[in-house]
């Protein structure tokens, strides 16, 4: 019975092409222009550690108060905190683990003298942010938090950076040059796709992956400045050691807390503390703190551009528009078809023969319809490399996943917009339509 | 002829009628938006800076080894610069227009401000600057050389004179007497205003949000920014940057010790602040234009049917005295009447729509002309879309109704 449908189907599509095309034209580009928009905004609002993003938190506190408050976000929080209140987060190891952060720039002195030398962003961190982060490594591993509290000269490298310095050898144990001190490499990371890179959202969140990360009391004793962010209040306070010891906000505090209960526990103690900073007189205002979730940090901090927002929504408008357009011309085509249907209702086909005929046929448009979406969503990403800065480019894919959704989404929203046209055709009368004849 | 279901078939061909005004009205609302917020984003990638961008390049240098003196290397760097065949000016700043990161702060007109009077960015120059820069400067004086501190990484000595744009100037004196009063910026000293110019954009680039709230209050003060890391802008004589360009990085890193030396033309800049920005607002203009298109294919597929649908009715018509003309105005009329039911719904949803997006998006106010003008487009397009039908209607033959048989 499929068989005879099928053969039934293409006829008929053959009898009128132009109508046929342009059924498929516009599932086609409904399908190709919606896949395409999703794929990009999928992967730039996407989670970027979807295994933890619950229990990774950033924190934040307003040493500020109310009259100085920055404008930059809503509530009135910086993203940054003042050393002071970094270090005193810190050490009351409230969290599972925890890690302080800041950027810095410094120069790696390739040991082959014919290369030139290079500058680097280098991550001050914490020997937490790599198991926090789930970061893979491939030889070696974090520093110890002994040397956390000593700021050892010891880096972690990516491994395009070992494969630049090291040829892509075991390279533990090895010295490297930054800023003309000697470091000794204990880990070499894997691959390690973080997209957005959320816990420095500074510099290219989306193109640029980290080389290099050093302990964040190495970074300190070196003195190092800053490169992802410094807020003062006034620029009095320039010198490093003057800093260490100001209100300048240009450092973050991240936290792994595993189940709610920690956050709730981790939120008391914050709000403790700052009750505490009030007490001593160091802040003239209630405590107002905030910890964020991955995910909540990034929805705060807007990094999705708003046409990327309306790009998806127009995208959906769009396919939705093209879905209402090959459904008036199913419906067209059931119109002009009536005399047919009631020949073939009077020769005995049942309603049910009917709607399975009908299923087969808009089956088939939608099939050919995805095949024309497939290929544009392909065009569509090229173009979307094309059009957006590196920092993108690397998130507009396509894999299997995205591939097979697309062919079902494509079929069902065909299926789905020829059901009123099927149902108008079931219930075209037999007697009727050879009367008027 | 009496009821309207006998002048229009469409009220027998419901179901068709609806899809193609609902059609239209996800187009327009879609359409109009779109347009909005594309032609507020090029105008906005389309600013220009201030400075003479078609001469201008910047060169990056940071030293590996630990030079003996940062102010001999930066004044030798300079004086190696300007002595290059084709280079105008130039001078060492902290920033520069686009770059997409450099200093702000709040600027005041008395010390210890709670609110502050105007955000500001804030450009490191010398006496060079201006020249350099190309920027006109409308009122009062440039820096002179002696007026030029240095300022390295653990000081901030007082600015004792700056200059601004003629923007922060209005704003915070509106009647137009800034020079030679005091704004109190990065330390508690006053900064006397010395100069006031033209235009000069600052180093950050956002389309919305606080960042995008003071691009045109720059503010210029007279330092000279020591340490590792320096940065030079670069004026060329018109003509011949690149070549100017490339002499200048292979003569600058054979001076000065170990150094990262790199160089970027102002265009290069321009072109990536707003990369990102522009492609989005493309992209999103094509998804428009394929939109209306796809609307209008629809409408003439549509149309094509009910025509030959309808052949008999035709020729009947025909027969009865009806002319190939009014034929045609039939289906134009027809069009317009489903047409414009659809541009009136799609208003309202084009409203609705603009008003949920400004709350989620920090989307554009839509502006009523790209409503109405969208609207007029898709009556237009609805016209265009069944002219080709209609006059395959207006050519049914009276005959047709006599001959008695339904040719589709």
């Amino acid at each position: 019975m499929f068989g005879y449908y099928l053969d039934l189907a293409l006829r008929s599509l053959k009898r009128n092409p132009v109508l046929t095309g342009l059924m498929i034209t516009a599932i086609g580009f409904g399908i190709g222009t919606s896949m395409t928009s999703l794929s990009v905004s999928r992967a730039m609002s996407g989670d970027p550690i979807p295994e933890k993003s619950r229990q990774l938190f950033m924190v934040q506190i307003d040493s500020w108060g109310p009259d100085k408050r920055g404008e930059r976000n809503e509530d009135g929080l910086d993203e940054n905190m003042s050393y002071i209140d970094a270090m005193a987060l810190n050490n009351l190891h409230a969290a599972r683990r925890q890690t302080r952060i800041f950027s810095t720039y410094l120069n790696a002195l390739p040991t082959d003298p014919k290369q030139k030398p290079v500058g680097i962003i280098v991550p001050a961190v914490d020997s937490d942010f790599f198991p926090m982060f789930n970061a893979p490594f491939r030889f070696g591993g974090p520093w110890s938090r002994s040397d956390d509290q000593e700021g050892s000269p010891l880096v972690v490298i990516s491994r395009k950076l070992n494969d630049q310095f090291f040829a892509g050898a075991n390279s533990i144990g090895k010295a490297f040059t930054l800023d003309g001190v000697s470091y000794r490499v204990v880990g070499v990371l894997d691959d390690w796709p973080l997209v957005p890179r959320f816990y420095n959202l500074h510099i290219r969140p989306y193109g640029q992956i980290d080389e290099i990360f050093i302990p964040f009391t190495r970074a300190i004793k070196a003195q190092a400045s800053t490169t992802s962010g410094m807020s003062c209040q006034d620029t009095t306070t320039a010198s490093f050691e003057v800093r260490l010891r100001s209100e300048c906000l240009w450092i973050q505090l991240w936290v792994e807390l595993p189940v709610a209960a920690d956050v709730v526990n981790y939120r008391t103690v914050l709000n403790n503390y700052a009750a505490d900073q009030q007490r001593t007189g160091r802040f003239h205002w209630p405590p107002h703190t905030q910890v964020r979730d991955v995910m909540q940090w990034l929805k705060y901090r807007h990094i999705v551009p708003n046409e990327l927002g309306l790009l998806v929504l127009a995208s959906f408008g769009f396919l939705f528009v093209c879905l209402m357009n090959a459904m008036g011309l199913m419906l067209a085509r059931i119109i002009g078809r009536t005399q047919d249907i009631s020949v073939r209702r009077a020769l005995g086909a049942s309603r049910t023969s009917i709607i399975g005929q009908c299923l087969v046929e808009t089956t088939v448009i939608g099939v050919l319809g995805a095949i024309l979406g497939l290929l544009l969503t392909l065009l569509g990403v090229m173009a979307m490399r094309a059009a957006l800065a590196d920092d993108f480019a690397a998130l507009a894919y396509l894999n299997a996943k995205a591939v097979g959704i697309e062919v079902l989404l494509a079929i069902a929203a065909t299926i789905g917009a020829g059901l009123y046209p099927t149902w108008r055709a079931a219930h075209v009368e037999p007697a009727l339509q050879l009367k008027a004849e | 002829m009496k009821s309207p279901s006998a002048r229009f078939a469409i009220y027998r061909k419901k179901s068709g009628a609806v899809l193609i005004a609902v059609q239209i009205a996800i187009t327009l609302a879609i359409l109009s938006n779109a347009l909005g917020l594309i032609v507020d984003r090029l105008s906005w990638s389309a600013r220009l800076t201030g400075i003479d961008e078609a001469n201008i390049f910047f060169v990056y240098a940071t030293s590996v080894d630990k030079p003996p003196s940062f102010t001999a290397l930066q004044s030798s760097d300079l004086a190696l610069l300007r002595s290059i065949a084709g280079v105008a000016n130039a001078y060492a700043t902290n920033s520069f227009p686009l770059e997409g990161g450099g200093w702000s702060m709040s600027a005041d007109l008395e010390p210890d401000q709670k609110t502050a009077s105007a955000h500001i960015s804030y450009y490191f120059v010398d006496e060079h600057a201006l020249d350099t820069l190309g920027v006109k400067l409308i009122a009062g004086r440039n820096f002179n050389a002696s007026e030029i501190v240095d300022r390295d990484g653990s000081t901030a000595p007082p600015a004792t004179g700056i200059i601004i744009t003629r923007t922060l100037a209005q704003r915070l004196f509106p009647r137009g007497d800034a020079l030679g009063k005091s704004l109190y910026t990065e330390t508690k000293d006053p900064s006397p205003i010395i100069g006031i110019i033209d235009r000069l954009q600052g180093p950050f680039v956002a389309a919305t949000g606080f960042m995008s709230t003071f691009t045109e209050n720059s503010v210029l003060a007279p330092f000279r920014p020591l340490g590792e890391s320096s940065t030079y802008v670069v004026r060329t004589k018109p003509g011949g940057l690149n070549d100017v360009m490339k002499a200048a990085l292979s003569k600058l890193e054979v001076i000065n010790g170990i150094r990262i030396i790199s160089a970027r033309s102002m265009q290069e800049v321009r072109a990536r602040a707003y990369r990102s920005n522009r492609g989005l607002t493309l992209i999103l203009g094509a998804v428009a234009f394929i939109l209306v298109a796809v609307t209008a294919f629809g409408m003439a597929g549509l149309t094509s049917y009910w025509v030959a649908e309808r052949r008999r009715q035709i020729g009947i018509r025909r027969a009865l005295g009806a002319t190939r003309l009014a034929i045609l105005r039939l289906f134009q009329k027809e069009n317009l009447l489903i047409a414009f039911s659809g541009v009136l719904v799609g208003i309202l949803l084009a409203i609705s729509l603009n008003i949920w997006l400004i709350g989620r998006f920090e989307m554009v106010r839509l502006n009523p002309t790209y409503v109405i003008g969208s609207g007029f487009v898709m009556l237009l397009l609805g016209q265009i879309a069944v002219l080709l039908p209609a006059l395959r209607a207006a050519q049914v033959p009276p005959a047709l109704a006599i001959s008695g048989s339904r040719v589709s």
